[in-house]
């Protein structure tokens, strides 16, 4: 994660309350990560899971990732590369989850600005979306010890450090 | 010499004030809480967990506090599924853990059911229903299975204190109006985020009048909400059940500490229980709720009653009231898989599920089941009335399987039809 950060992030822009369910469906929660994969968004958007790409960055609308504990369904997108999801609200359990995984997520009024395919910037120290346009759109803050998280690469990294193991990617 | 007076505090700020050691907290404060139990089942526990805790060489902090529920992959239905829970069944045994319930029913049901969730306590567990301990005033909530990583390591967990929204019900219900369409109701009226992750309790004389599996109905769906926990404050009635379910008396003598303060800063709701309809949600959304009315007329092809939230012994007592000598439309699939073993053969004892039977229930495994679209799941185009939490465009099978929430008696009601009914045209 670099702050800020000068590449510019592919947008895939999506409705409101994506549920846990359509990110990593029940059909596929008996398999591993990979396979659960493959099926992200398939109900809603059949094509995401074989054409994004690492980098790029989901704009949803309100109540992203309601639903179930399952934390598939971060971990889903952190397998695919995707560098942040940007939406107006989150579900309180889906935030905790992201983080715990190493997604960032960040809380932006005005995402829905933002357009499918645009290239936005991500300013990760101030927390903040900078549209095509240049339009820069502020998030609401996290704390610390949450984006520390995300920059360990989610909890499981940072108990690998506490207990003296090698953390790894 | 007089001390100041604390400041009053919300049964929320009471129960994690206790967990994180503080006298007091206030919402937005960030503290860290021992946890007092922590519950999960074969999906997210040793599945995710084991090879975690292998790799970091760390042990559980507590056995004694963990509670492990073999609910979702049971009974095993392939390969996959039999690996799941093959691994849970010997990690359990590996670890000797203590408190183990394989096929027993649904986690928030059985771990209940065993007096394992106590007024006072803070527990987490690895599933979005967990705030069904809220209706015994405990502060329980879900977690996904790195962050039970880090509670099982280090018995710890951080939470930012919650504002408190009090739901608070004056009146009476009528005759066939329950618990589930006060919830179904609320979430129409505030959206599936419309707890914000706060905490909820749920007060007023028409909540103190539900039984204790009804109060666990409403804690179960503020996962709905989208609030962190759905509390309720204990009192005779959860006294009473905990004291049958095996809870040691001494932990059920403090319950007037458990309760929200006079004058405590909240946000209070009120709502009226003598006016309330029974209440569907329609597709795909639980927040897509009206009265039933709205929806009369719609036919059926399945009738479910299952799940934690909609088939412990008081639902399907509440369908067999429906149904009692009476058979199911033609053409009408009604199926029953119990929340717990419990409950399945107290309903068996007292002839509820004989009833169900004789009205043409088909009964499947007492497991999440179709519910959360394992087991035997909806198929394409079928029409659903289910007892459920949750309608999320394929969670209960085929993305065009169309499943409306309800009551146990307004499926039970919907199944006699054929169509969907109001359950007090039938009860009356």
């Amino acid at each position: 994660m670099t702050t800020p950060s000068a590449t510019s992030h592919r947008v895939w822009k999506l409705g409101a309350e994506i549920d846990t369910d359509v990110l990593a469906p029940g059909h596929a929660m008996k398999h591993g990560i990979d396979k659960i994969a493959t099926y992200c968004l398939e109900s809603v958007r059949p094509e995401f899971a074989s054409q994004v790409r690492p980098g790029d960055v989901i704009v949803a609308g309100p109540h992203f990732g309601i639903g179930s504990s399952r934390e598939q369904a971060a971990a889903v997108l952190v397998k695919l590369g995707v560098a942040a999801v940007i939406a107006p609200s989150f579900s309180g359990l889906y935030f905790r989850n992201a983080f715990n995984v190493g997604l960032l997520l960040l809380t932006c009024p005005e995402a829905e600005r933002l357009q499918e395919a645009e290239l936005v910037a991500l300013d990760t120290k101030h927390l903040a979306v900078i549209s095509g346009a240049g339009k820069r759109l502020a998030c609401e803050p996290i704390p610390d010890f949450l984006l520390d998280m995300v920059r360990s690469g989610g909890l499981m990294n940072q108990l690998r450090i506490r207990l003296g193991k090698k953390a790894t990617q | 010499m007089n001390t100041p007076a604390p400041a009053p505090q919300t049964l929320a700020q009471k129960l994690i004030a206790r967990a994180a050691g503080r006298s007091s907290v206030s919402p937005g404060d960030i503290v860290t809480c021992a946890v007092d139990l922590a519950m999960f089942h074969d999906s997210s526990g040793p599945r995710r967990l084991k090879p975690m805790l292998e790799e970091l060489g760390a042990q559980i902090w507590d056995k004694s506090r963990v509670v492990l529920v073999m609910d979702h992959y049971v009974p095993e239905r392939d390969d996959e599924s039999r690996r799941i829970v093959r691994i849970a069944r010997d990690w359990a045994r590996e670890q000797d853990l203590p408190h183990v319930y394989d096929s027993q029913g649904i986690c928030h049901v059985v771990v209940a059911q065993h007096g394992h969730i106590r007024p006072g306590m803070f527990c987490v567990g690895g599933d979005s229903h967990s705030p069904t301990g809220g209706a015994f005033g405990a502060y329980m909530f879900g977690i996904g299975s790195t962050e039970m990583l880090g509670v099982v390591v280090t018995g710890e967990i951080w939470l930012r204190v919650p504002h408190t929204l009090q739901m608070h019900w004056r009146g009476h219900l009528q005759k066939g109006v329950t618990a589930k369409d006060m919830m179904l109701h609320m979430i129409g009226r505030f959206g599936m985020n419309g707890g914000q992750y706060q905490a909820v309790e749920f007060a007023g004389p028409a909540v103190q009048a539900l039984a204790m599996q009804e109060r666990m109905t409403l804690s179960n769906m503020s996962a709905e909400l989208g609030a962190q926990v759905g509390l309720i404050a204990p009192d005779e009635v959860t006294a009473a059940w905990l004291q049958a379910a095996g809870a040691p008396a001494s932990s059920l003598a403090d319950l007037d500490r458990w309760q929200s303060d006079a004058g405590a800063t909240m946000t209070r709701h009120e709502f009226d229980a003598a006016a309330l309809a029974p209440f569907v949600a329609a597709p795909h959304s639980p927040a897509n709720a009206d009265v039933v009315g709205r929806y009369s007329g719609t036919p059926v092809d399945v009738a479910y009653i299952g799940a934690c939230t909609g088939a412990k012994l008081d639902d399907l007592r509440a369908a067999a009231e429906v149904l009692r000598g009476q058979r199911v439309a033609p053409g009408v699939r009604l199926m029953v898989a119990p929340a717990s073993q419990k409950d399945q053969n107290a309903a068996r004892e007292e002839g509820v599920l004989q009833v169900l039977l004789d009205a043409g229930a088909e009964l499947f495994p007492t497991a999440c089941g179709a519910c959360a679209g394992y087991g035997e799941t909806m198929g394409d185009n079928t029409t659903v009335i289910s007892s459920t939490a949750r309608n999320f465009k394929g969670r209960m099978g085929s993305a065009t399987a169309q499943v409306y929430l309800a009551s146990p008696y307004t499926v039970a009601a919907s199944a006699l039809r054929g169509v969907i009914t109001d359950p007090r045209e039938v009860l009356a």
